[in-house]
């Protein structure tokens, strides 16, 4: 496979959320609006690929039987070090985020493509595998949080595009919201697919 | 009759999958069938409270009193796969019978993020039951009982599902989460309870 | 290199060296990112005790006492009067958990203005308590006549739309400040006298 099809296969035909299913948590959870679905995915981002590349360039120091807590622990090292410097430099977002950044560690994505990519295969590709992913993870959580920010608080990016009393659905920043909007938005995926 | 309020606000008002979105990926992964839902919700209550106890217990006596409270989350994380591994190995030995019906679920569990969550979430800043190891089990009992109570009301309504004919594309895990949406909104009536 | 062989040694070996240099990592890169997380968290005290202070009198000292579980921070004008307290209250009744606010409180016992400093309650919902025009239905009442209670509950405090747990906690909240500085308003105007 090529270099450049290693990169955009987790955009979108394996995109992790939309076609895979993985890591659906965070999805639900930190998608109340775009900023905030971005900001995850971005983290998430960074702990996919660093984790890729260390993981990948261990992977004959590792003992086949002890690889899973071997990975563990660097991915696990990975979210604290993102975890203290978005305390420390991006604190509004690290608040609303909250529990969902040490999260990172037990979501699927991660440890899978730990597991599925990197223990396998050269330093280089294992970079490119884990930014596509990350950034397909990213995509589908800012379309989500878009989409539940311009439905259930009438804005976008935070900029207000409805009159300040205007009623919004304010189901869609709740929960039950996003368990309809991602069932939708993977139905429509699933519908486009089948034209094309 | 603070216990009860406990219980009641974990499992219906604050419902860990439904209000909280932990644990979602166990929840639409092994909903399919009501016997795997009920196995789940098993072992998930049994390693929940496991979990939660030694994690408060370590940070509690060794991180915090070492000034690492940095490390928590690879210190928890690697509690609980051990603790799950342990537990596997235990029930094996003692009770066969458990073992063949929990077996299946408990390496899942290690990155089930309802573990890791409730118990990075005992220990945090902003938890009212923290200062109580007591309180702090029964929360993290009343979490996983919400858990497995939602598992298995949801599996029923999906093997209903399974036999209609659900509109192109929305077969399968569309039509899940949007089931599951609606079963969110019930549980929000729950709201005022507490 | 070769694969290593799953021998007891070998895992053991690797299992230590990573989690040993995972520790050391994670330990300098705490140290490197500690005083901006600490400075982040006083900006933020300093920030709000400025902005529910705000009045006509500029702060000229300020000092804090922490009674019981509160913490008072209090400001003096330059001749050393006592100008107000910026009380750090909490309430452990959200329904996110807890929240905290700062809460101006003046000398004559009026509410001067509320912020708040952290909270996790539902967004689009109880996290609408940081909106200024909810919470400055606070600002310049009096907590002798103005009962800190939400209107459901007999009080004059209206609640967020479909949230009145969060309006409940914050409610709460202000009138543990307000009571707070009740009890102790004397000691610290005199507080002022002896500097």
């Amino acid at each position: 496979m090529s270099n450049w099809k290693t990169f955009t296969k987790g955009l979108i035909k394996e995109n992790p959320i939309l076609v895979l299913l993985l890591g659906c948590c965070p999805t639900l959870a930190t998608t109340t609006s775009a900023i905030n679905g971005m900001s995850m995915g971005l983290a998430t981002t960074f702990v996919l690929i660093m984790s890729n590349l260390v993981i990948s360039l261990l992977k004959n120091f590792i003992p086949d039987k002890v690889r899973i807590p071997c990975f563990i622990v660097v991915i696990a090292s990975f979210v604290t070090v993102v975890q203290l410097v978005m305390q420390a430099y991006v604190p509004d977002i690290y608040e609303t985020l909250g529990l969902f950044i040490p999260l990172i560690v037990v979501n699927c994505i991660v440890l899978g493509r730990a597991e599925a990519f990197a223990s396998k295969n050269p330093v280089w590709p294992s970079i490119l595998d884990g930014a596509g992913m990350g950034l397909g993870f990213t995509f589908a959580l800012t379309i989500l949080g878009s989409i539940r920010e311009i439905l259930g608080s009438g804005s976008i990016f935070n900029w207000r595009f409805l009159p300040e009393d205007a009623q919004t659905i304010l189901v869609f920043v709740l929960a039950p919201g996003a368990f309809i909007a991602l069932g939708y938005l993977i139905a429509i995926v699933n519908r486009l697919k089948r034209t094309k | 009759m603070k216990i009860i309020i406990i219980l009641i606000s974990t499992i219906f008002v604050n419902n860990v999958i439904l209000a909280q979105f932990l644990g979602i990926c166990p929840f639409l992964g092994t909903s399919k069938k009501t016997s795997t839902a009920v196995g789940m919700g098993a072992a998930v209550i049994f390693v929940l409270v496991l979990a939660t106890l030694v994690t408060y217990l370590l940070n509690k006596y060794v991180l915090v009193t070492h000034g690492l409270e940095f490390l928590q989350t690879i210190a928890f994380i690697l509690v609980i796969a051990a603790l799950v591994q342990m537990v596997e190995i235990i029930l094996k030995k003692i009770s066969p019978a458990l073992y063949t019906a929990l077996g299946v679920f408990l390496p899942l569990i290690t990155t089930n993020c309802c573990v890791l969550g409730v118990s990075l979430k005992v220990v945090g800043e902003g938890f009212i039951y923290g200062n109580n190891v007591g309180e702090a089990i029964i929360y993290a009992a009343g979490i996983a009982i919400g858990f497995a109570v939602a598992l298995i009301i949801f599996s029923g309504i999906r093997e209903h599902i399974d036999l209609m004919e659900a509109p192109e594309g929305t077969k399968g895990t569309p039509i899940a989460l949007i089931t599951a949406g609606i079963l969110a909104l019930a549980f929000m009536g729950f709201g005022g309870l507490v | 290199m070769a694969k290593k062989e799953s021998t007891l040694t070998n895992m053991l070996i690797a299992l230590m060296v990573i989690t040993i240099v995972s520790g050391g990592v994670l330990g300098f890169i705490y140290g490197l990112t500690k005083p901006a997380i600490d400075k982040v968290e006083e900006n933020k005290n300093i920030k709000a005790i400025n902005e529910v202070l705000k009045t006509d009198v500029a702060i000229a000292t300020t000092e804090s006492v922490v009674i019981e579980d509160l913490t008072y921070n209090l400001a003096y004008d330059a001749e050393g009067n006592f100008i107000g307290a910026a009380v750090k209250t909490y309430s452990k009744n959200g329904f996110g958990g807890k929240i905290e606010l700062m809460v101006g409180m003046l000398a004559d016992g009026v509410i001067n203005k509320v912020s708040v400093l952290s909270q996790a309650e539902t967004p689009g919902l109880g996290a609408n308590m940081v909106n200024e025009k909810w919470k400055s239905q606070f600002d310049g009442k009096d907590p002798k006549n103005f009962i800190l209670k939400v209107k459901k509950d007999g009080g004059d405090v209206d609640a967020i739309t479909a949230a009145t747990i969060s309006s409940r906690a914050v409610s709460e909240a202000v009138k543990r400040a307000a009571d707070g500085f009740e009890a102790n308003k004397d000691q610290f105007m005199k507080g002022g006298d002896n500097e």
